[in-house]
């Protein structure tokens, strides 16, 4: 049983879409989860389907949404970094790495789950998750808490192998699909197809096998 | 926001012209677009709260858009707007939505300088 879990991911939803059943398994087992959100998600381009959002209200509409997402998630610790969506390989990663040793330091968390630094498609996901690998290089090795790494990016196959690490969340899929309406601004356009998925497992193949297993990589250090 | 009201929106800009007014400019195909379609280029580009002043503001189309800011020594343009409002800052907020309701182009003018 981990301790803590500590998830670092830099937009509202990517808790949800990549690791969500993973989170819902750890808080109904009684671990408490801290989501750690780079960013609000500001420079979005999905607005629902029709869309309900400007380009100034965006921030607002996703906190929200990710304020219920963690609800139903029962994620109960959510820490905002309050850095810029798609500036995240801009600003300095030294400093972003301190910001998230402190997180570290105080948390104590067993398992971090964040990106797979250069495999995971958003310059974002790459660089809060190298920055997260960062942070954990700066602890004792002793000290360092397990760290997952979520990568789908085309290439990981070839460069990377298969992930080590595969989590069945069929028990949690409806909690999961909570958590994906509750991102309404983001899901509007794939929230059929998910539900469609839910009802019928042969679905599963075409939506994408995410509802039903989420897999990660156990990141290794120097 | 809703669908743009040419004659509402070319006042709103000659309200503007030669005031300072604060850009936000952006256009992008979004972050997964080379991801999902092998042989697409992600392409995003924006400019938040760059200051310029205009002598000429025009809006010009069938639907979606094109508007073109004509300042002393260059030129602002964009296309492909669809939808407008003015905000309750006083803001003049445009923006082409596609039939997803996903943004693809944003043009925005404020006297004071958007949040960060």
């Amino acid at each position: 049983m981990e301790r803590h879990v500590l998830v670092v991911f830099p937009h509202p939803d990517d808790e949800t879409f990549g690791t969500g059943g993973t989170i819902a398994k750890f808080t109904k087992a009684g671990v408490p989860v801290t989501y750690a959100c780079g960013t609000l998600g500001q420079m979005g381009r999905n607005m629902g389907k029709p869309f309900f959002a400007t380009r100034e209200t965006l921030s607002e509409v996703r906190e929200k949404e990710l304020r219920a997402a963690c609800e139903a998630l029962g994620i109960t610790d959510l820490r905002l970094l309050g850095l810029r969506d798609k500036t995240i390989e801009f600003e300095d990663r030294e400093v972003i790495a301190e910001q998230l040793l402190t997180i570290i330091e105080e948390l104590n968390p067993s398992l971090i789950i964040t990106h797979y630094p250069g495999y995971a498609v958003h310059p974002d996901h790459n660089a809060l998750g190298a920055a997260c690998v960062r942070a954990v290089e700066k602890m004792p090795v002793a000290k360092r808490p397990v760290v997952y790494g979520h990568a789908f990016s085309r290439n990981r196959e070839d460069h990377i192998g298969s992930p080590d690490v595969m989590i069945d969340i069929r028990e949690v899929a409806e909690i999961k699909l909570e958590a994906v309406r509750a991102h309404r601004s983001q899901s509007e356009n794939v929230i059929a197809r998910f539900e469609e998925a839910l009802k019928n497992p042969e679905a599963v193949a075409q939506f994408g096998p995410s509802m039903f297993t989420e897999s990660f990589y156990t990141m290794r250090f120097a | 926001m809703g669908p743009i009201d040419l004659q509402s929106v070319q006042k709103a800009l000659d309200a503007r012209v030669g005031k300072t007014q604060y850009v936000h400019l952006e256009t992008t195909n979004g972050a997964y677009a080379a991801h999902r379609e092998e042989g697409a280029m992600t392409v995003c580009a924006y400019i938040r709260n760059g200051r310029i002043e205009f002598e000429r503001g025009t809006i010009v189309g069938d639907g979606p858009y094109r508007v073109g800011l004509k300042m002393q020594i260059g030129w602002v343009y964009a296309e492909g707007l669809t939808d407008y409002e003015v905000d309750e800052k006083g803001r003049l907020l445009m923006a082409g939505y596609d039939s997803e309701g996903r943004l693809a182009i944003a043009l925005e003018l404020s006297d004071e300088p958007f949040a960060m």
